[in-house]
């Protein structure tokens, strides 16, 4: 499978990343190569191979359905690169 | 037992013993490390030095040994890699997007290790988000290898992720780091700095506050100069986790108690696939060295097949990206970490922040890691990757019916130079090659120092072990210390720098 400068820019599209047009083309080159270096995986059969979920045999720990920590509001504002009163700031999302 | 004439010079079990005996004050040691540390600044290993919170938490150690109740590490300093949050401290993971974060929390690993009595230097320098094997990725710029070239001034690169904790080890600025290691970054810069590095099962330590990168195979561990200090270290580190889900229940043993155990009548298997094509002569003579050390001692050697050891660099760049593309979806520059300025909306503020704050490498892996997880092609690379890992871990099931450890190269070649590598990405994936299985697996490894080439520059070993069975991996790793005899040291060019 190989892919173009449009999918390159769907990809970013979907990534979120501002992919700057003069950057499209090499990323297109690099990731074709490794692309087509991961094509080797298409010579194993794995007709019936579970997928692995966890290396380590055991269940999925469970917790009780409770309040452990909380009341951080300032803790939590503290990285904001804009915030007000306990709320991050934002460029207007509703036009 | 002789100690060494310079502080810097000691070992962590060394200074432990010195601490705890009086010899040496923890004030006395942590002064000389916060001062070799200043002086390495040409290697850039640190990306934060902490000297103040260092010396306080020396005097308040010095306090509690004065009173009789000294805990296992009081006193002795060592560095973190900055994937680690530390509360009040920046960490920045290596990249532009968490240049100015502190966080409001701490991690796990570095709680066990203040509350064993550990004394911080600072916040080592890696690799942005751990993706990369030469710390050429990072942000706060590439850190230097102690280690040079005979008769050579040129900078090499100290491996990587763990890149500035490995080059604060082996240049004697720290008794011993933490790194972390998702496809060989604590391995692969401890081979190349001639440290000892060991990946403990995942699960061994608890993921909490480490930032994430690939979570089905992040795993935290010691480096450290010697096996002894990588089994006290990580008998400190680990533990299970009520805020880790993935952290493991079982009891860490006294990896130190069972060091000197010998490896009579251990089985060790030599895997035929990690007989890699236009392998360099001097890995696979170190390859066999290291299985006459072993046999010497009494151990049995096994011939093992690990057949699908060829897959599993692509099936980890694919698993490791795609994982990477989640995790790092959370940095949006909304609620910490680098804002682009004057977007127009709140997509475009998005899409700004991130590209103006991720590195070059971290984009790539961002994008492979989106098309793989996206519509049409889930089944074609990811679901395919998570069914190779199921074959992966099987070969080493299977092997494991006849062997108790493997033993392996750790590198495909010594430290290379800084901007060799850095062209062709497949090419720097490689230095992953022996290192990788392990993480897919999800299963213990350590790199041992074994020898240099004949330029003067380190080589380690590899031995990998069942999962949870990292005192076997102690053990053995201590019977090729034994051989080994490594007692080379770098230079010291950089105080003259």
């Amino acid at each position: 499978m190989t892919v173009g400068k449009d999918d390159v820019r769907k990809i970013a599209k979907l990534a979120r990343l501002a992919l700057d047009e003069s950057r499209v083309e090499p990323m297109v080159g690099e990731l074709n190569g490794i692309f087509q270096w991961v094509e080797q995986l298409n010579e194993v059969d794995v007709a019936g191979v579970p997928p692995l979920t966890s290396v380590v045999e055991q269940r999925l720990k469970m917790r009780d359905d409770v309040v452990t920590d909380g009341d951080a509001a300032n803790a939590l504002m503290a990285n904001a690169p804009s915030g007000e009163d306990h709320f991050f700031v934002v460029p207007k999302v509703v036009e | 037992m002789t100690l060494p004439s310079k502080l810097t010079d000691f070992s962590l079990a060394e200074a432990r013993d010195a601490v705890q005996a009086k010899k040496v004050s923890s004030k006395e040691l942590t002064t000389a490390f916060v001062k070799a540390v200043a002086d390495a600044r040409p290697l850039n290993a640190f990306v934060t030095e902490t000297p103040e919170k260092a010396l306080e938490m020396a005097v308040a150690s010095d306090v509690r040994i004065a009173h009789g109740n000294a805990r296992p590490l009081e006193g002795l300093p060592l560095a973190i890699k900055d994937l680690f949050c530390t509360k009040g401290v920046k960490t920045t993971a290596g990249s532009k997007i968490l240049g100015n974060f502190v966080p409001p929390y701490e991690s796990t690993v570095s709680q066990n290790l203040w509350d064993a009595g550990a004394v911080m230097l600072g916040k080592t320098n890696m690799d942005e988000f751990a993706m990369g094997s030469s710390n050429e990725t990072s942000h706060f710029g590439p850190v230097f290898n102690p280690w040079r070239a005979r008769n050579s001034n040129a900078n090499l690169v100290p491996g990587g992720s763990s890149g500035g904790s490995a080059a604060a080890v082996a240049g004697n600025l720290c008794l011993a780091a933490t790194g972390t290691d998702t496809g060989g970054s604590i391995r692969q810069p401890a081979a190349v700095t001639g440290t000892v590095g060991i990946k403990p099962t995942y699960g061994r330590c608890s993921r909490f506050g480490i930032v994430a990168f690939a979570s089905s195979l992040d795993q935290a561990g010691p480096m450290t100069r010697t096996v002894r200090d990588a089994a006290l270290l990580l008998k400190h580190m680990a533990s299970v986790d009520p805020k880790d889900s993935t952290s493991v229940d079982i009891p860490v043993p006294d990896y130190e108690a069972t060091l000197e155990d010998g490896v009579k009548g251990l089985r060790v298997g030599i895997p035929k696939e990690y007989r890699i094509d236009n392998m360099p002569p001097e890995i696979e003579q170190l390859w066999q060295k290291g299985i006459e050390w072993l046999k010497a001692q009494g151990a049995q050697i096994v011939d093992v097949s690990l057949p699908h050891t060829k897959y599993a660099l692509p099936t980890y760049y694919i698993v490791a990206p795609a994982e990477a593309s989640s995790n790092l979806a959370r940095y949006d520059g909304v609620r910490y970490g680098h804002r682009a300025a004057g977007a127009k909306d709140i997509v475009d503020l998005y899409e700004r922040s991130r590209a103006e704050g991720f590195g070059k490498e971290v984009q790539r892996r961002i994008l492979i890691g989106t098309y793989v997880l996206s519509s049409g092609y889930y089944d074609a690379y990811y679901s395919r990757a998570q069914k190779l890992r199921t074959l992966i871990l099987r070969d080493f099931t299977e092997a494991y019916k006849t062997c108790d450890v493997l033993l392996t190269p750790a590198t495909p070649g010594p430290a290379f130079g800084v901007g060799e590598k850095t062209a062709d990405p497949v090419e720097m994936y490689l230095n992953d090659v022996f290192t990788v299985t392990v993480n897919l697996a999800g299963l213990p490894g350590i790199a041992v120092p074994a020898g240099l080439t004949a330029n003067g520059l380190p080589l380690g070993l590899q031995l990998i072990g069942k999962a949870f069975d990292e005192a076997t991996l102690f053990k053995a790793a201590r019977a090729i210390e034994i051989a080994a005899g490594f007692t080379a040291k770098p230079t010291e060019w950089w105080r003259a720098a």
